[in-house]
């Protein structure tokens, strides 16, 4: 199983290299494209459009992530391998091709391997969130390894296969380190590709702190926000999904692009469905109004349960829906 | 941004909380002391440093090497070190510790087990030892226990100036004496060196699934009592299960029978070729070492002779208290030796129990009978040589004492393997058992 993972943002500095001494628009149409039949499951198609593509721009390092996935997916895992491999060789500093790699070494069991890559993805970024997490998957399956051999029993056809995820883009959200603050502006997958996903930040709205608003009107809304962010952490902690849910505005944009109702079944199964109890704190709330419908909050989040303690920073983009203050982005990081 | 802080508080076996101080790696960002599994294994006070000095025998053949300074001590110095690091939160220097055990014992599987753990320790908090999902419960039991034994056994060993209290008086041709703790999972290998017992090695084993006291054929438990090698039985007679070969011991003994207990096929053995160790209680009944460990002992064992005597939790005494045990047995021996010359029918009954029984004689109809004989004595001459004495484990007072017995009268002679079970009575050692050996 390999999971999506690609909303994007940060530096992509890969990316803009390429984009300054080619033809931006091109580019864009061909990775929307490629994006979409991916997609829509359409990996042979996928892969000619790519490498049709790639024939006259050979070394574009995303196009070549690409292909690297649309082969992962058609189990052309040998040639998959050869692409990241040549990718972490040629950027060593972007995490995503070691990520990748990984996940296919998890995939063949070779999880030494996997661990290395993700390691050096690490030591490139070391709050990369992805690897971190596909690290601990990695340790608990070589541990579930030696936990066969204590037991002198092969689960490994019991047990799950892995489920790491599969970076979708050598721009992740879950990036951080040289991520700017965006504004209130979120890159989409198509976006990102897009020039509004340079280092350069698209802020629309000076951010100001909440506080130093002077108009009641804006005060009362931060105040509500502040609230309705409370309350919503509140729902999260108590494994209410129904009500955490109803937070989210009709039109929000999942995380991965993907369904509503896709992204809702797993958040279900990842609040309601987790073992244990679930603490989910809000500090420094901040927010910071676009307009009289629309916010930006930010604050820091720290969220604990059984098997995971994260905490970091978190920007909600909020909207005003029927009188009422509804999540309509919702992202990890500044 | 999530950052990962994967909390591995383990706190396996000896995990001191207070030690569980946070240190800050990549993978293991927060260490936090969990619920503590380890009443039972506090770190026993290291007692033997303080006993070498306290040596007072006349003797300097005490001071034992250890099982641990051999040349193959066995697992437990790289275990004990891997909980210490777990303990100190070096988990990094426990995973190379580990990995070193692996490599060393290929087949142990409370090291996989562990490894397992460290692994796990690094993508979430883990509060214990054997941590994987849906394992059978007893089995991770099996290895705690193995572990919990293994430490014990390591951190708590018998101190050099004692000996176990069984071992009261070798044979001068038992050149070896084995004395199996059931409740420590440890062999205990004695040399019998002019008579004294010096300690030679020790070795974790496994006993019967349900305990001890073995009363029944099939119990799945381990007998209690004084024993000895009986036979050797080779590899090739044998199925890979019990390894390079076994040796069947004595059981049931005389006591056992008088007692009613029954069962046979108790050995001593191996473990299959793909098994470093089996669990504290494992057998139907067997002491099962380590293939390496009963390699090393077989060259010991003689067979016919060997003692080997199990006890469900080994009573030790300080040399001067065995001294003391062993030479009012020798005097009660003594004692019964000269009664018996004595020609006074009723001097020589005084050393035997009410409850005496033999061949199916009582006390009554034993007196009776030695009543007839003595009318016809002038003289009789008692020689005993190649003396025994063995504690019977437990609380009942039981010596097991066999000799060549030299019997000289005017009208009879004959010499015979004795044997004779004492039971300490108000205080006073009398015979209950006495037969041919």
């Amino acid at each position: 199983m390999i999971t999506p993972h690609f909303s994007l943002r940060t530096s992509a500095i890969i990316i803009a290299v390429a984009l300054q001494s080619l033809a931006p628009l091109a580019q864009a149409d061909v990775y929307q494209d490629v994006g979409k039949l991916i997609k829509q499951g359409q990996f042979s198609q996928a892969l000619e459009k790519t490498d049709q593509y790639l024939a006259t721009i050979p070394k574009d390092p995303q196009a070549r992530f690409m292909k690297g996935l649309i082969l992962t997916e058609l189990n052309r895992t040998p040639e998959a391998i050869v692409v990241f491999t040549k990718l972490t060789e040629e950027f060593p500093e972007s995490p995503e091709p070691y990520n990748n790699l990984a996940v296919i070494y998890a995939q063949q069991k070779q999880y030494d391997k996997a661990r290395e890559a993700l390691e050096t993805a690490i030591r490139t970024h070391p709050s990369y969130a992805t690897a971190h997490e596909n690290l601990g998957d990695i340790y608990a399956h070589m541990a579930s390894q030696a936990y066969d051999k204590a037991l002198q029993i092969d689960s490994s056809n019991a047990s799950a296969q892995t489920k790491l995820a599969m970076i979708r883009d050598m721009m992740t959200s879950s990036r951080p380190t040289s991520a700017r603050p965006v504004g209130k502006t979120v890159a989409t997958a198509t976006a990102a590709a897009q020039p509004a996903a340079r280092p350069e930040p698209v802020v629309a709205a000076k951010p100001t702190p909440a506080a130093t608003t002077t108009d009641s009107a804006a005060n009362a809304d931060a105040g509500e926000i502040g609230k309705t962010v409370t309350a919503w952490a509140a729902a999260w902690a108590r494994k209410d999904v129904k009500a955490y849910l109803a937070f989210y505005a009709s039109n929000f944009e999942t995380p991965n692009g993907e369904s509503r109702a896709n992204w809702e079944g797993e958040r279900d199964k990842r609040i309601a469905g987790k073992p244990g109890s679930i603490e989910v704190s809000v500090e420094n709330l901040k927010v910071v109004m676009n307009g009289t419908n629309r916010a930006t909050v930010r604050f820091h989040q720290n969220y604990k349960a059984a098997s995971l303690k994260s905490s970091g920073p978190k920007t909600l983009t909020m909207v005003k829906q029927d009188g009422k203050w509804m999540i309509k982005q919702e992202q990890a990081g500044k | 941004m999530i950052r990962l802080a994967v909390a591995t508080a383990i706190c396996m076996l000896a995990c001191n909380p207070v030690a569980a101080k946070a240190k800050h790696t990549r993978h293991h960002a927060k260490l936090k002391p969990a619920p503590v599994h380890h009443a039972k294994l506090k770190p026993a006070p290291v007692r033997r440093a303080k006993a070498d000095k306290a040596v007072s025998l006349s003797t300097d053949t005490l001071k034992a090497p250890t099982r641990y300074s051999d040349s193959d001590p066995g697992p437990e110095p790289q275990l004990a070190k891997v909980f210490e690091q777990i303990e100190q939160n070096h988990l990094d220097d426990a995973m190379r510790q580990i990995d070193a055990l692996i490599n060393a014992y290929p087949n142990f599987r409370l090291a996989h087990l562990i490894k397992g753990d460290l692994l796990l320790a690094r993508a979430r908090q883990i509060n214990t030892i054997g941590n994987m999902a849906n394992a059978p419960p007893g089995k991770l039991n099996d290895f705690r226990e193995e572990a919990i034994a293994r430490i014990n056994a390591y951190r708590d060993k018998p101190l050099a100036n004692t000996v176990p209290r069984y071992l009261l008086q070798m044979q001068a041709d038992q050149k070896y004496a084995v004395v199996v703790d059931t409740r420590k999972s440890r062999l205990y290998l004695y040399q019998n060196d002019k008579g004294t017992p010096r300690f030679v090695a020790d070795y974790y084993i496994s006993h019967g699934k349900l305990g001890t006291d073995k009363a029944r054929e099939g119990d799945k438990k381990t007998p209690v009592g004084v024993y000895h090698v009986t036979g050797s039985l080779p590899r090739t007679k044998l199925g890979d299960f019990y390894g390079p070969g076994a040796f069947p011991i004595s059981y049931p003994n005389e006591w056992d029978k008088r007692n009613g207990r029954n069962g046979h096929g108790i050995w001593l053995h191996g473990t299959p070729s793909n098994t470093f160790s089996r669990p504290p209680k494992a057998s139907d009944g067997c002491v099962v070492m380590s293939n390496r460990d009963f390699d090393a002992l077989a060259k010991n064992l003689q067979i016919g002779l060997t003692p080997v005597i199990i006890s469900d939790g080994v009573e030790w005494l300080s040399l001067n208290d065995w001294q003391a045990e062993r030479e009012s047995l020798d005097k009660q021996i003594e004692q019964w030796r000269n009664d018996w010359e004595s020609l006074d029918v009723n001097r020589y009954l005084a050393n035997y129990s009410k409850k005496f029984l033999s061949d199916g004689q009582n006390i009554a109809q034993w007196g009776e009978h030695k009543r007839a004989v003595a009318g016809s004595k002038s003289w009789i001459k008692v020689g005993t040589s190649n003396l025994s004495v063995f504690r019977n484990p437990g609380k009942d007072e039981i010596v097991i004492v066999t000799f060549e017995q030299d019997y000289r009268s005017n009208n009879l002679s004959n010499v015979m393997k004795k044997r004779q079970f004492w039971q300490k009575e108000d205080g006073r050692w009398k015979i209950i058992y006495e037969g041919a050996a």
